[in-house]
């Protein structure tokens, strides 16, 4: 009786273990890496805001502080988004004429808030506090990136649980003392992070805290 | 006994060939047998019985998808449970349904390595009831999570991207591993199982099945070089099965003995929910077998030694099932701890003393029917006997998992299970999805292994014409 396949399927099904094991796997991996781009955690997207607002210019150029606008990081939860006031504080003196401003002279005219666009956004079955953050060493820059160099504001990091998790796990290696929370390009003495690391994890008493109820409470 | 008969020039062989006897009968020849397991497969007449059959089970399984919607759309709450039983059907049916399995590995590897020739003809059908059972059994732990397309990341361990690990220290993780690991090795050992068998369908038959057949016998030509690999992948994996006989089910109970819940947090489980499994599975064995060798004539390989072998195998195991609630309830008083010992009361006399009566009339006392070789050899009865085992062995589970959670510690969060509609619905449904995928099965495959029992056939050992025996 004749054979029912060719001789040549041998080779085809051979081939086809190898070709299989790269579906599965490539598929696999594709489903790991998507959840990382930033389509899906829109880091490093610049979203739109009703004004044009330059963290580059106000923190890098002007040197402003980040507490002048987000006064209550050291005490609340909230970092707070400023009032049209806070803006009018200069802008009723400099540039008071310039087109760009035009929404916030109208906001503070009429009193509407400005509806700023959230960039740094956890879900809401997260709880964070800023005050905490900064009582234990955390500087805005490990989490928000070079503020001072972003003429329109995007988000430095994934903020996906394992990036949290990556500080909470190990927070000596991002710790600084509470002197410099809030330098801009802030750099360990003689670059030893991990030497001040243990010592401020010592110092401030630090936990490494990761039950689930830290965050969802 | 024919011993003291001239041609008999080797007495030890002669009570072997009489007991092969047993093991097949009817004169069968190569060719006959291989042609009555084929005919099955290859005719092109479906009995009308099958239809039936297969109607009901498919109906069966429709309505345990019907089931599924409503729990996916409505969510758990559509269960009967809460707070204090918040295990119910799902553990319930899960861990039957995984012990029905544990017959198949039982038989296909275990009575391999023993050289138990009498498994053959059942060990495919067995094998299969195996990897039905554990395809039930997988859809309750999914399921009873709510959200099905999450449990990836309840139950697997991946590099996701919230950096989270399962509990590695809890039980129900090691039922991931112990049940899919079981699945796996069931998976392989029967399709290994089938290649040749495939081979021998596709040559014999026509038109469009040979392509299917062709393809899934994986080129199998029946060298000796093929026969000689075939031989080492099927011991190494009855080796990697046998094992799994007795962990799975370990595991298993280790989803309550590890808990400190008064009813559940004994020694004794993992022997004795091995001993249930193996009991369980067999009677599931028996509840298949015999209307299918009526049905399909096939009295001379699942012969009346096997029906009695697998009868014996459930009393043995049977009596250690019984052992197992002597043992419970002696704990239970000996222990001396309040709760231990008003668990075990009100699991005889509280208001589920209904489930443990009828567990104990199943489990404990009709087994003991089986001593008797006359009811041992009545068919009828055996298959009467094989589903008061399967109701048994499901109300053993109910009662374990019901009567030790609804007293709770505290009296103020007392309460009562009653499962709903939609926890009938799923549980009937899952017997539609076993029988569906066995009466597909019984339909496209072999259900015996034709060329393992070509092996016991008599013809095989009579000495050939040169005078030397043809090895088995």
């Amino acid at each position: 009786m004749a054979q029912v396949f060719h001789y040549s399927t041998n080779t085809l099904a051979r081939a086809s273990v190898v070709i299989a094991l790269v579906l599965v796997g490539g598929g696999l991996w594709i489903l790991l890496a998507i959840g990382r781009t930033s389509y899906i955690t829109q880091q490093e997207v610049v979203r739109e805001q009703p004004v044009p607002f330059s963290h580059s210019h106000h923190v890098g150029g002007l040197g402003i502080d980040c507490r002048y606008c987000h006064t209550s990081v050291e005490n609340a939860a909230f970092a707070n988004v400023p009032p049209t006031k806070t803006c009018m504080n200069c802008h009723s003196q400099i540039w008071t004429g310039a087109p760009m401003l035009e929404p916030v002279r109208s906001s503070f005219r009429t009193g509407e808030s400005l509806e700023w666009t959230r960039v740094h956004d956890l879900p809401d079955y997260v709880y964070f506090n800023h005050s905490i953050h900064l009582k234990k060493g955390v500087g805005c820059e490990t989490c928000h990136g070079r503020v001072d160099q972003m003429p329109l504001m995007f988000q430095q990091n994934s903020l996906l649980m394992e990036w949290c998790l990556d500080c909470h796990r190990n927070p000596q290696q991002y710790v600084r003392p509470r002197e410099e929370l809030f330098t801009m390009g802030y750099k360990p003495p003689n670059g030893n992070q991990a030497a001040l690391g243990e010592k401020l994890v010592a110092d401030y008493k630090i936990q490494s805290l990761t039950s689930c109820s830290v965050c969802h409470r | 006994m024919e011993l003291t008969q001239p041609h008999s020039h080797n007495p030890a062989s002669e009570i072997a060939r009489q007991k092969r006897a047993e093991v097949v009968g009817g004169g069968h020849s190569f060719g006959s047998m291989t042609d009555k397991i084929a005919a099955i497969v290859l005719t092109s007449k479906t009995p009308i019985g099958w239809f039936a059959g297969f109607g009901l089970a498919f109906t069966l399984m429709a309505l345990g998808l019907g089931s599924i919607g409503a729990l996916l759309f409505l969510g758990t709450g559509v269960w009967g449970v809460n707070v204090p039983v918040g295990w119910g059907f799902a553990i319930i049916n899960f861990v039957w349904w995984i012990g029905i399995g544990h017959a198949g590995t039982l038989i296909s590897a275990i009575l391999l390595l023993l050289r138990q020739q009498w498994r053959m003809s059942i060990s495919r059908f067995a094998e299969a009831m195996t990897l039905f059972a554990v395809a039930c059994a997988l859809l309750f732990p999914i399921l009873h999570t709510g959200r099905p397309w999450l449990a990836a990341y309840w139950l697997l361990p991946y590099p996701n991207t919230m950096a989270l690990m399962p509990q590695f220290r809890s039980p129900l993780l090691w039922d991931v591993f112990a049940v899919s690991t079981y699945g796996t090795v069931s998976l392989l050992f029967w399709y290994v199982g089938l290649i040749p068998d495939f081979g021998n369908l596709r040559d014999k038959a026509k038109g469009f099945a040979r392509y299917i057949y062709g393809f899934l016998s994986l080129g199998w030509r029946g060298s000796a070089i093929h026969w000689h690999r075939y031989e080492t992948a099927s011991l190494l994996l009855a080796g990697l099965a046998t094992p799994l006989v007795l962990s799975v089910h370990t595991v298993v109970s280790f989803d309550f003995s590890v808990s400190v819940i008064p009813g559940w947090h004994a020694t004794i489980f993992p022997p004795y929910f091995v001993a249930g499994a193996i009991y369980s599975g067999f009677a599931m064995v028996l509840t298949i077998a015999i209307p299918l060798r009526k049905f399909y004539g096939l009295e001379d390989f699942i012969t009346m030694r096997h029906l009695q072998n697998m009868a014996k195998v459930m009393l043995a195991t049977g009596l250690i099932v019984a052992y197992g609630y002597a043992m419970e309830a002696f704990y239970g008083w000996y222990s001396a701890n309040q709760y231990e010992r008003y668990m075990i009361w009100n699991r005889m006399t509280g208001p589920y003393w209904w489930a443990y009566a009828a567990l104990i009339f199943c489990n404990g006392l009709m087994p003991q029917t089986l001593w008797f070789k006359k009811l041992r050899s009545n068919v009828s009865f055996l298959f009467f006997m094989s589903i008061i085992v399967n109701i048994g062995m499901w109300l053993e589970r109910f009662v374990i998992v019901v009567t030790s959670l609804h007293r709770d510690f505290l009296p103020s969060s007392w309460g009562m299970y009653v499962p709903t509609v939609f926890d009938w619905a799923l549980f009937v449904g899952t017997i539609g999805l076993f029988s569906t995928l066995l009466f597909l099965f019984i339909r496209f495959l072999p259900m015996i292994a034709i060329f393992e029992m070509r092996t016991i056939l008599p013809a095989t050992k009579e000495p050939s014409p040169e005078g030397t025996a043809v090895q088995s």
